[in-house]
């Protein structure tokens, strides 16, 4: 039973994701289509930051949020991203202490 | 003699994209292994067996969708419904893939497709803002040692999650819950900070998405509706000397 909701799971998760590999090998796309699909990249990581990102600490939004602008600080000095990650883990684990 | 050079300075030269791939795939690591492991024990907890919890980790490979599977599985909810609500979920990697498959042409399709497979939201923005590396020779050395990274810890982490339980200190993984938002606003401010421009797509698919999930459009749905519209802002704001972007 439950190997089958994971075979389901698996398919409905795959298709999607393989498709457009059948679709840009046939058709070509305009130069604005070009533009469009080239930021991508950016629209999906503001959707993936914001608003998800006040529910680290469900219950404290603001943790989130303080969290994030210690990220945007340590990246706009041109930390390497491994210790803008960590700096962020730290915040958190300093305000939640 | 000469022939013998040349492949000589091709496995080098793969060697070299396999190990610059799992470096930029690091950071992925390190956001996903806690992540995986809450995953693991959370399954676990729900009734799943070890060997049923690691192969969904194996083959839908999509955290979001794999934990609302769990607490769904935990709900008492039918498997149809489970399935349904992945695809919801899931189907942001769509878009991401089609914007992926777009920037890889010199990359043929039999290695395309697989990396596709293992497209999650952090595979895709991570490989996104390596440009260079899909024009270069090898590059689909590169961009399927980033996946490969990403997807062993993932199904490593959720492995071990449910041998071992609960290991890590609850402050601790709860911090680290941070660490895969962090790692998008690491990724994101290099690339506004060489082109402000690219902050108005940023902020439009925020808030698209945050209005979208206000006026009741599931997660996944809001998500999608914020990528597509926030990206649509891209045709008319970067401009042709894209490819440097």
């Amino acid at each position: 039973m439950i190997i089958w909701m994971i075979i389901g799971m698996a398919l409905v998760t795959a298709i999607p994701r393989v498709l457009p590999a059948f679709i840009v090998d046939i058709v070509s796309f305009p130069k604005w289509v070009d533009r469009w699909l080239n930021a991508i990249p950016y629209a999906a990581l503001g959707a993936l930051i914001f608003p998800g990102i006040l529910s680290v600490k469900p219950e404290a939004p603001q943790i989130g949020v303080i969290a994030g602008l210690t990220a945007v600080l340590l990246a706009w000095l041109d930390l390497h991203i491994i210790l803008v990650v960590l700096g962020a883990i730290a915040s958190v684990f300093l305000l939640t202490l | 003699m000469q022939s013998q050079a040349v492949k000589q300075s091709g496995t080098a030269g793969r060697i070299h994209m396999i190990r610059r791939g799992m470096i930029a795939g690091s950071p992925i690591m390190l956001g996903y292994l806690p992540i995986a492991l809450t995953y693991g024990v959370l399954a676990s907890q729900s009734g799943m067996s070890n060997s049923e919890l690691t192969l969904m980790s194996l083959l839908v490979f999509a955290g979001a969708a794999q934990f609302l599977a769990v607490g769904m599985l935990a709900a008492g909810t039918g498997a149809f419904e489970i399935v349904i609500a992945t695809f919801v979920l899931n189907f942001r990697h769509f878009v991401m893939s089609f914007s992926f498959v777009n920037r890889l042409k010199k990359i043929a399709f039999r290695a395309k497709l697989p990396m596709t497979l293992g497209l999650t939201d952090e595979t895709f923005t991570v490989s996104s803002l390596y440009r260079r590396e899909a024009k270069q020779d090898y590059g689909a050395y590169f961009f399927s040692a980033l996946i490969l990274t990403a997807y062993v810890s993932w199904v490593g982490g959720s492995y071990l999650g449910g041998v071992l339980g609960d290991i890590m200190p609850q402050r601790l993984s709860e911090s680290m819950g941070v660490a895969l938002y962090a790692m998008f606003i690491g990724l994101l401010v290099p690339s506004v900070k060489k082109h402000y421009r690219i902050a108005v797509v940023a902020v439009l698919a925020m808030i698209i998405n945050y209005l979208a999930q206000q006026i009741g459009f599931s997660q996944g749905w809001a998500i999608v509706i914020g990528t597509v519209a926030g990206g649509c802002s891209g045709i008319w704001i970067l401009s042709e000397e894209e490819e440097d972007l």
